[in-house]
Formats: structure tokens, C-alpha cells, sequence
């Protein structure tokens, strides 16, 4: 005897689409069981585990409600029709917000402010979900930033404004006027400084109440651990894959969250990583990049007030995860492309198989970062090797005067060629050097450069790789030539 | 992310807010009726829960019937429900997810201290492990909401 059963609409992809399918049996449990047998997709939809009736899973004989009956051993008659009833039901998570999962606990007292402090602040204070409270953990709080430069700069000024108590800074290097186009915490006549100490009286100058400690060295395996051990929140302004790895790795080893930033050209990424229920870097990326394959932004270039944008976006993640408020992008990897003005949000799940966070990890301390980014300390001999190739500036004025025969071959961009050159070069971009190769004569000398000699490099190993016997490769690039040769030129 | 889109018609983004904010501190619900993914009246429900309306809604069977018969009567077809998180963001929960249906969209709005803010969608996946965030569109000029908010 088949009995009518009718489908509701969020199961009808189970059921052919049918809004009503037919079954066998003499009672409600036994048409049920036809029903999965007969459209197995049902089950897991309408039985629990247990193999009982979901809860919200209603079934009625005619108008009846078989729970008022005999639930599933209600018998069914001929001319019986049954019906899958949806209840839908939900709910907001009944504990407090992330109970158990909250990034970042400030376990310590909270220091009072003074009156300057309270006026300074009293922007934040007036907004309940900062106040008084949340400007104390914030005085509380500290932030190592990890590189004072793009990211660094606009993160640092604007946790120093916000009151952040602690501001730590990373970084060995000297600022240059190629860094000022969107390094804004240092200024014209800072060149030639440090960085740090550039920055450093930039960031008091904003805020005197704060500390800042600043750390001028290249962070390492040996002192990552204890650079970040006294701070909160890790800001990850570095750019390049060792450093990035080795500040997530650390990150991870210490249950310290990584405000995560990376800008290139006119895109840039933000996330906040290693917190203890979230993924980390690795997560997303388990394995570098083949070195030279992604170009670093000295290489292709970055729009000043991207880093600005990228910057803020982690600072904005550290304030919150201190303050413990709002919405943390953990698991979430926020894209930002400036050319279209477009934000875009991937998910990233924490990877139970992470080799650093996940469930088994095989990395409990911290490697050699330059090895695994594939990039090795070049070896005595492969240098003498490499050597041979070499051309220096010096050598190319005295063999270009003597009169000797070399075609020159610039490798960069015309963007770059616009801006210096060599007389006499011929412009073919490294990417073009593959299908144009043939304009050059394989019998000529040829001498390759670029900006600092690493993509001319790769475009001499290609001219070799395809039969040309004389190829030489300008050491330093256009650079080193107008240092040495032609100073004259601007340099970029 | 899923690659499920759910487009709101004009005026609906903002009766599930109103509702979200009329209930606050409980929850509200209510049904979304429309074809082929496009959503083209929010049908606002009671919510019957006897667990405490503050974190739980439940639409109850006889009121899942009305939200039906009601799409009928607008010549749509169920295409979901909606709920508010109040003070909670608006991600779905493991109670969402264990009373979950398939194929239907879940619309969530965040109502924090009254004020409804994020609205997002999500979808119960096939093995019932875990929802999948999907897209969600307003008719047209989709942004006029978002220039006002911010325009302070």
C-alpha cells in the first residue's frame, strides 16, 4: 500500500525535486524507513546519530502531529497522506561572546589615568565599547612591530595615538629618500638616520605618555622568542617570506596573536593570525614561494599610501584584540585592491595537518628561515663561478672607451628605463627575453642589467640556457654604475 | 566561502533590520520568500522558543505552513529564514547548526545595543559538518544603505 508523503521545499533536492513522493509501510516509522531507502540523501537530514527523529523535524498524519499519537508507530490507512513539517530554529552562541576562545586576555592590573590622559583620549572614552576600561587595557597593552618601514609606520603612529601603552620596534636599517614616499613616520631630514631613532622621536612626539623600546637588530631564530615574549600583540610589517615565516612561527611557539600584513603594488592582505583557535600563516601558505618568484616591493614597486591602508587595518586588529572588542579578523584574510578601491574576505580554516599549529605539529621550535625559503648563503665556489660571468661598472666604462664591441641589454621595465640608463642599451624586459631573444646575435658580447644585477642574472642564465656563448652580467646593476661611473644620473 | 548568492530585493535588507531592532534584546525570525535565490518579501514570524528569546528563536510547524502558504499567496517559493544575533555577531552558532536545514538560506543580522549591523547569509553543506558563508546582494544601487550609515 503506498502512502502520499509530502516534501518540504528544503529537501526536495533529495526527492527529484518532487514536493510529494510516495512510500510503503503500515505505519509512520516503517514509510519513513521506505522514504530513506528510497532517497537516501534524506537520512542524515532527518535522523540524528542516534538514528531517532531529529528534533526539529515535525511529521504529521493528515493534520496531526504523530508526537499527540503514537509517534512513529502511529498506523497509517489507505488515503493517509504524511507530512514533513520544518520547525527552524536558532540561536545566538548562549555563553558570552568566545568564551574560552577570546585571543587575548590582559590577566594584569589596569593602570589609571591622569586627567591629561583622560582628555587626551576622550574620544575613545566616550564610546562604551572602549571607555574608561578598554583605554586602561590599551595602557596596559603592548605591541612589538616587526619592521619600522611601510606596514611599521602609519601601525606605530597610530597605536602611539590610541594609547597603547608599550610600542616595541624591530629594524636595522637607515632611512633612505626612496622610503619617504609612504614611510610617513619619517621625514626629509631624517635621512641618512636610523630608522628607530627616527621613529622613535616621531612616536614620542605624538604621544609622551607611552613607552617605546626599540630593538636594532635583524630578527633571527635565536632572538625571536625573546624579542616577542613581553608583548601582547606581534604587528608583522616585514617583507620577505624568511622574516614572515620565522614572525608567524614564533608567533605560534609563544600563543602570541600576529597582526599580519603584506602589500605589493596596489594590493595589499591582512589578517590576524596564531591566535589559539585560529589559523596561522602557515595554514593559509604551508610552503613558500620558489625564491625570486614573487618580486619584493624594491623590485615591483608600491603605492605609497597603500601600506598606509594595510598599516591601519593592523593596528586597527591590535586596539581590538587588547581592548577585547568587536569582531577579530582571525580565520578570515581580508584583500584589498586599490586600483578598483574593492575589499574581498577568504576564509581561511585552521589546518588540523599544520606542521606549527595543527594537531600533530613537527615544528616545536624555530628553523633556519633562509633554508626553507629555498634561499641559501651563496657557497665560495658557485661565487668564483658566478664571477667569471661578472662584469663591474668600472670594467664596462674601460672596455666601452677602449672601443671593444659589447651590446648592451637593459632587462627592467621601460618604466625604469625612462627614469636612468646606460647610453648605448637596448631595452628587453626580463619577462619579454623569451620569445625576443633572437633580436640579439648569439657571436656578440653581450653584457645584461638591471637595478641591482638579480633579474639581469636570471636573464644571462636564459641567454645561456638557449646558446649564447658570451654573456656577461653588470654586478650592482645601473645602481652601482652611477655610483661608480655615471653620478650624474638620479637613482631610484 | 560559498558560491551561493542570495539577492535582497529593495526594502527587504531593511525590514529584517527594523524587526531585529523591534525584538532587541530578543531574537526575531521570520521567512524569505522569492525565486531563484532572490528574495523578494521577508515574512516576519513569532518566535516561540520556550528556551529564552534572548538567544534562541524557534519557528514552530504550524507557522513554517503559514510562511508557506504565504509565499503561495506572493507566487515565491521558501527560500529560507532570517534571525537576529542579539549583542553576538552575526556568524551562525553550533546550535544554528545542529538545527539547520539544508538548502535553505540563513540571513543573520547582528543587532549590538539595538542598533541592527552586519547582515550575513550562510548554508547548511551537504554533510551537515559546517555552514558555508554565501553572498549576499541588494537590488540595484546596493550600496545606498551602506553611504548612509557612514555619512555622519
Amino acid at each position: 500500500m503506498a502512502t502520499r508523503i509530502l516534501i518540504p521545499t528544503p529537501l526536495r533536492p533529495y526527492t527529484d525535486k518532487k514536493d510529494a513522493v510516495e512510500a510503503e509501510g503500515t505505519t509512520v516509522g516503517e514509510l519513513l524507513a521506505d522514504l530513506t531507502r528510497k532517497h537516501a540523501g534524506l537520512k542524515a537530514h532527518l535522523y540524528n546519530e542516534e538514528g531517532r527523529l531529529r528534533s526539529f523535524v515535525n511529521v504529521y498524519l493528515n493534520d496531526e502531529d504523530i508526537r499527540y499519537m503514537q509517534k512513529e508507530k502511529t498506523p497509517v490507512s489507505p488515503g493517509d497522506t504524511i507530512s514533513i513539517i520544518p520547525s527552524v530554529a536558532g540561536g545566538a552562541p548562549t555563553s558570552t561572546p568566545d568564551a574560552g576562545t577570546v585571543p587575548l586576555q590582559l590577566d594584569r592590573e589596569l593602570p589609571q589615568l591622569n586627567n591629561d590622559e583622560i582628555k587626551r583620549y576622550s574620544r575613545h572614552l566616550i564610546m562604551p565599547e572602549v571607555g574608561l576600561e578598554g583605554q586602561r587595557k590599551l595602557k596596559a597593552g603592548s605591541v612589538l612591530c616587526v619592521g619600522a618601514g611601510g606596514l611599521g609606520s602609519p601601525a606605530a603612529m597610530y597605536l602611539a595615538a590610541a594609547g597603547v601603552g608599550t610600542i616595541g620596534l624591530v629594524d636595522f636599517d637607515v632611512v633612505d629618500f626612496s622610503n619617504l614616499q609612504r614611510q610617513i613616520i619619517h621625514g626629509t631630514p631624517d635621512v641618512g638616520r636610523s630608522k628607530l631613532a627616527s621613529a622613535k622621536d616621531r612616536l614620542h612626539a605624538i604621544n609622551p605618555n607611552i613607552e617605546i623600546q626599540t630593538y636594532e637588530t635583524m630578527l633571527s631564530s635565536e632572538n625571536a622568542l625573546q624579542l616577542f615574549e613581553p608583548y601582547d600583540v606581534i604587528l608583522d610589517g616585514t617583507d620577505n617570506f624568511p622574516t614572515r615565516y620565522l614572525t608567524n612561527d614564533a608567533c605560534v611557539l609563544l600563543g602570541k596573536p600576529n597582526a599580519y600584513g603584506s602589500i605589493f603594488r596596489f594590493e595589499g592582505q591582512a589578517s590576524v593570525f596564531a591566535t589559539r583557535k585560529g589559523p596561522c600563516y602557515r595554514c593559509l601558505y604551508p610552503e613558500p614561494p620558489p625564491p625570486g618568484l614573487v618580486p619584493s616591493c624594491a623590485e615591483g614597486g608600491v603605492l605609497g599610501v597603500l601600506p598606509g591602508i594595510i598599516g591601519v587595518i593592523q593596528a586597527t586588529e591590535a586596539l581590538k584584540l587588547i581592548a577585547g572588542i568587536g569582531e577579530p579578523l582571525i580565520g578570515r584574510f581580508l584583500l584589498y585592491d586599490a586600483l578598483k578601491m574593492r575589499f574581498r574576505e577568504l576564509k581561511v580554516p585552521k589546518d588540523p595537518e599544520c606542521p606549527v599549529c595543527g594537531l600533530h605539529p613537527t615544528i616545536t621550535k624555530l628553523i633556519d628561515y633562509e633554508q626553507f625559503c629555498g634561499i641559501h648563503p651563496a657557497a665560495p665556489e658557485q661565487t668564483t663561478v658566478n664571477a667569471q660571468g661578472d662584469i663591474t661598472s668600472v670594467e664596462l666604462k674601460q672596455r666601452l672607451d677602449r672601443g671593444d664591441k659589447l651590446t648592451l641589454v637593459d632587462v627592467r621595465e621601460p618604466n625604469e628605463f625612462q627614469i636612468n640608463r646606460i647610453p648605448g642599451t637596448v631595452l628587453i624586459p626580463l619577462g619579454e627575453i623569451p620569445r625576443r631573444y633572437a633580436e640579439l646575435n648569439k657571436d656578440d658580447e653581450i653584457v645584461v642589467h638591471c637595478k641591482m644585477g638579480g633579474r639581469s642574472a636570471k636573464a644571462a642564465d636564459f641567454l645561456r640556457s638557449v646558446g649564447f656563448s658570451r654573456v656577461l652580467n653588470l654586478k650592482g646593476g645601473i645602481l652601482d654604475w652611477i655610483d661608480k661611473v655615471d653620478p650624474t644620473q638620479p637613482k631610484y | 566561502m560559498s558560491d551561493q548568492r542570495l539577492r535582497l530585493a529593495v526594502g527587504v535588507d531593511d525590514v529584517i533590520r527594523r524587526h531585529g531592532e523591534e525584538t532587541y534584546p530578543h531574537e526575531c525570525c521570520g521567512a524569505l520568500v522569492g525565486v531563484d535565490a532572490r528574495v523578494t518579501a521577508a515574512v516576519a514570524l513569532p518566535n516561540t522558543t520556550e528556551e529564552g528569546p534572548r538567544r534562541r528563536f524557534l519557528v514552530r510547524a504550524s507557522d513554517y505552513r503559514l510562511a508557506e502558504k504565504r509565499a503561495g499567496e506572493l507566487r515565491g517559493e521558501l527560500l529560507g529564514f532570517y534571525h537576529s544575533h542579539p549583542d553576538h555577531p552575526a556568524r551562525p552558532s553550533q546550535f544554528d547548526l545542529e538545527h539547520a536545514w539544508p538548502t535553505f538560506a540563513y540571513v543573520i543580522v547582528s543587532v549590538a545595543s539595538g542598533a541592527a549591523r552586519d547582515m550575513t547569509v550562510w548554508y547548511l553543506k551537504e554533510d551537515r559538518s559546517n555552514f558555508e558563508e554565501g553572498e549576499l546582494h541588494g537590488d540595484e544601487n546596493p550600496d545606498s544603505n551602506t553611504a548612509q550609515t557612514v555619512h555622519r
